[in-house]
């Protein structure tokens, strides 16, 4: 090492971001200052503040750094790039209670609807959105990036692309959660479900995204591995995918560029289309695509077994992006939508149900010859779990799109049931697996704190989603059998408030099964937060006596 | 990443891609059979229903399918063949009969009788309750006290144009708000208050005067309600003497009526039910035990 010293300079990419950072805090500022509305008001000077903020911080980094920046490889292995990832890890962790805590919330609302309070921003239609936002896009989203930026860095063998793009990534993402989330509280929508932010906080997310797709590509492009893993086929479809549904979704008009409303570009059913264009390849590529890639990485890694079948995943990974993006209208049988837009719906969300079983076969098949592992490692449980769940949720899904199935089924709460078979079951546990593998990787520590309190978090949440689910089903069906059914005269049988009547109980016993799942999470958090915390629980301690030691699955940094 | 004893690396069985990112290695085990077969048999059975049904959009239009379905077609077939059978039970004469002919048919009665349960489930009952017991400011349909008449006629009349509704038939007559207005003063309200409550038994205000009360009642309110307070269908002022208190009959509630008075609004039917289902609904409401 030669410590000649090298002057030092701001980096394009620090005078550059600085730049846009003080020119973004002093619109935003100024556009604060002569505003229509008062969330608008709010949410420009938290623009701006978080602008300037922003500035601050690369200043403060620039005192800090050193001249030179940080070096591609040390001792010719890679120098990954983890601080991004681990906001983005605690982010989610956040996210992911906050989400599950208003779905509790609402859940109870639901049953008792007294627990309104009668006030505005605690009423149903404000927190519902907060809910789904919370869990898709907070904890979802935030698992997506930082498993992404940690799988595309170790499969690629190279230092993840950009200095402070990373960075502008993770916390411009949670910006956005920020901002759409406050907006819910304080009425702000676009009424528009899965896509409720409105047209500044969209534009906002299209920076952020832009930015994601281009440090993934960039870190795909640096990459020292001849071909490019599985998995990162997975996160590019995703990043790629929800970049377009994004922008096409949300285009629209703003009143004023001074205010929050705006009206979408398209009107009447083309809007409905789009928006379940939108709506059901967020299920694809987000829930669905993303979390796949996670699996492909964190299963095979966990299980320390080779990936089943590669055709498989070429086959399964092609026929899922083709099928997927035609699948929308099935959210939109016997409406004014014409029938063969309907049929095309339908038929595609049948032919896809092998294509999303492939993932399924390729997770679990992985674990032949490691099938023990079950019964020692609950995080690998909660891997193939989440499989079983996503194989179910991934038939009941064409099953439900059938239009003689879906007559029944569609405005019913077995549409909430299914959801959530596939967000408790699939996505959270899956994420849970990961965030369980990735935390005492990302904090260099030997294991996890406790892997008892982990099988604890795994029986409290399983209990809380077969509650879930099956009171949702009972429920939906029973619902669905109460509406169609008619008397000896040819009338209703009941009344539409009749059946809301006849869902209380199940309602109960749902809110009920959502706290299981909620305790369950708080158990999690608790466990990483002492995992960082670089503590070892008792029952622990033989694995973790020297921490000091050679880290057994720590990443080489 | 522990290399040196690389987990992922098989040791036996069949044969991988030879690449390895991150330790993970990938066999490359031929397609599940079943899986594979799985896949053609839902893309045989989509062309086959993409031949059956409306598939495929073209330059103008779309592919139509050799069944020849339609979804507007079912459904107006379907509604059709429902108003057939409905004739065919008399559905004809709930609408050209009178509601006292209704009454009088058996047959008619059970139509009209299930008609009116399915049309107040859907479309009363949000503000009278299922079972039509009410709640504050919505009137209980089961007892007898009537706030615009109870015959079955008079019912039909309320349904069809509403109260204070903006329908140009709609029964008017508001109860005025005498304090808000300035006509009578805070100790007026709670005398003529507790004197109206004093008519069913129930304690006033603490310390009010019945007999001021008795006088400002008859100089304010007897014009509408009676003098004996017995109230007037003609002008939906309610009994005062009775049990029936549709806002309450705490003291505070009574007072809280008289200062600001009551509009509370019933919407017309008429133009949103047919003249049938109206009729049904009439019967159906006073045959729940409080009809006149």
């Amino acid at each position: 090492m030669v410590p000649a010293p090298v002057p030092k300079h701001l980096t394009e990419g620090e005078a550059g971001l600085g730049l846009a950072l003080l020119v973004g805090a002093l619109l935003c500022g100024l556009a604060s200052a002569r505003v229509v509305d008062r969330p608008f008001a709010i949410h420009m000077s938290l623009f701006a503040l978080a602008g300037l903020a922003g500035l601050a911080v690369i200043l403060k980094r620039y005192e800090g750094r050193p001249a030179l920046a940080p070096a591609q490889e040390i001792d010719g292995k890679p120098n990954y790039n983890l601080g991004p990832i681990k906001v983005a890890c605690v982010a989610a962790m956040i996210w992911g209670i906050a989400g599950f805590l208003v779905g509790c919330i609402i859940a109870f609302q639901l049953w008792a609807p007294a627990l309104n309070l009668g006030l505005e921003y605690t009423s149903f239609g404000r927190l519902r959105p907060l809910h789904t936002s919370a869990v898709i896009f907070a904890f979802g989203g935030n698992v997506l990036i930082g498993t992404s930026l940690y799988v595309v860095q170790r499969t690629c063998r190279a230092r993840l692309a950009g200095d402070l793009a990373p960075w502008f990534v993770v916390l411009g993402y949670n910006l956005f959660i920020v901002i759409a989330g406050t907006g819910y509280l304080m009425g702000v929508t676009q009424s528009k479900e899965y896509a409720e932010p409105e047209w500044y906080a969209d534009l906002w997310l299209t920076i952020v995204w832009g930015t994601y797709l281009v440090v993934f590509l960039a870190t795909l492009w640096k990459r020292k591995e001849p071909h490019i893993f599985v998995a990162n086929w997975f996160y590019l479809a995703f990043i790629v995918t929800i970049a377009m549904l994004h922008v096409v979704n949300n285009l629209a008009l703003p009143v004023t560029v001074f205010g929050s409303k705006s009206y979408p570009i398209f009107s009447g059913v083309q809007d409905a289309l789009v928006q379940w264009w939108y709506g059901h390849n967020a299920v694809g590529f987000f829930l669905t695509a993303g979390f796949l890639a996670i699996m492909y990485y964190f299963v095979p890694k966990r299980a320390e077994r080779p990936i089943y079948s590669y055709r498989l995943s070429i086959i399964h990974f092609w026929t899922l992006i083709f099928m997927y993006i035609w699948a929308g209208p099935h959210h939109l049988h016997y409406t004014a939508l014409p029938d063969w837009a309907q049929t095309l719906g339908m038929t595609f969300s049948i032919m896809l149900w092998m294509p999303s079983w492939g993932g399924m076969i390729n997770g679990l098949m992985t674990l032949s010859g490691a099938w023990d592992k079950l019964r020692t490692d609950p995080v690998l449980r909660f891997m193939v779990v989440s499989l079983a769940f996503y194989g179910m949720a991934t038939f009941e899904g064409p099953m439900m799109s059938i239009k003689a199935v879906n007559a029944l089924s569609h405005y019913t709460d077995w549409t909430i049931g299914h959801v959530h078979s596939g967000a408790l079951g699939w996505v959270a546990y899956i994420s849970f697996g990961a965030l369980y593998c990735l935390v005492p990787w990302l904090w260099n520590r030997r294991d996890l704190y406790s892997l008892k309190l982990v099988e604890w978090h795994f029986w409290i949440s399983t209990l809380g989603i077969v509650l879930y689910i099956s009171s949702m089903w009972v429920a939906g069906i029973m619902q669905g059998l109460m509406w169609r059914a008619y008397n000896a005269l040819g009338f209703l049988e009941y009344s539409f408030v009749e059946t809301v009547e006849a869902m209380q109980p199940y309602y109960l016993v749902r809110a009920l099964g959502g706290v299981l799942f909620l305790i369950g999470a708080l158990i999690m958090a608790y466990n990483l937060a002492m995992t960082i915390a670089g503590r070892t629980s008792a029952a622990n301690a033989p694995l973790g006596d020297t921490l000091s030691g050679p880290a057994g699955l720590a990443p080489a940094e | 990443m522990s290399d040196a004893a690389n987990p992922g690396t098989p040791t036996a069985g069949p044969e991988t891609t030879g690449h390895e990112w991150d330790g993970i290695a990938e066999y490359n085990n031929p397609l599940p059979r079943w899986w594979l077969y799985g896949l053609y048999a839902t893309i045989v059975w989509a062309f086959g229903y993409w031949i059956a049904y409306p598939a495929w959009p073209l330059v103008s239009g779309y592919t139509g399918g050799l069944l020849g379905y339609s979804q507007r077609a079912t459904v107006l077939h379907e509604v059709a063949a429902v108003r057939r059978e409905r004739d065919a039970r008399g559905q004809a004469q709930l609408a050209s009969a009178s509601v006292g002919e209704i009454r009088a048919d058996p047959a008619l009665l059970r139509l009209a009788l299930a008609t009116g349960k399915a049309a107040f489930g859907d479309n009363c009952a949000a503000c009278h309750g299922t079972s039509a017991t009410g709640r504050t400011g919505y009137p209980n349909l089961q007892d007898d006290e009537w706030l615009w008449g109870g015959s079955p006629e008079a019912i039909e009349r309320t349904i069809r144009y509403g109260a204070r509704s903006g329908h140009g038939e709609a029964h008017v007559g508001d109860m005025p708000a005498f304090g808000r207005d300035g006509v009578l003063t805070r100790g007026e309200i709670e005398a003529v208050a507790s004197y109206v409550l004093s008519l069913s038994g129930k304690p006033g205000v603490a310390g009010a005067k019945l007999d001021t009360g008795a006088e400002i009642f008859a100089g304010n309110c007897a014009a509408c309600h009676g003098a004996s307070a017995k109230g007037n269908p003609e002008m939906g002022a309610p009994n005062l003497s009775d049990a029936v208190w549709l806002y309450g009959s705490a003291p505070e509630q009574v007072v809280a009526t008289v200062t600001n008075g009551r509009k509370g609004v019933m919407p017309a039917w008429e133009g949103r039910l047919d003249a049938a289902t109206i009729k049904a609904l009439a019967v159906y409401v006073h045959s729940l035990g409080g009809g006149r």
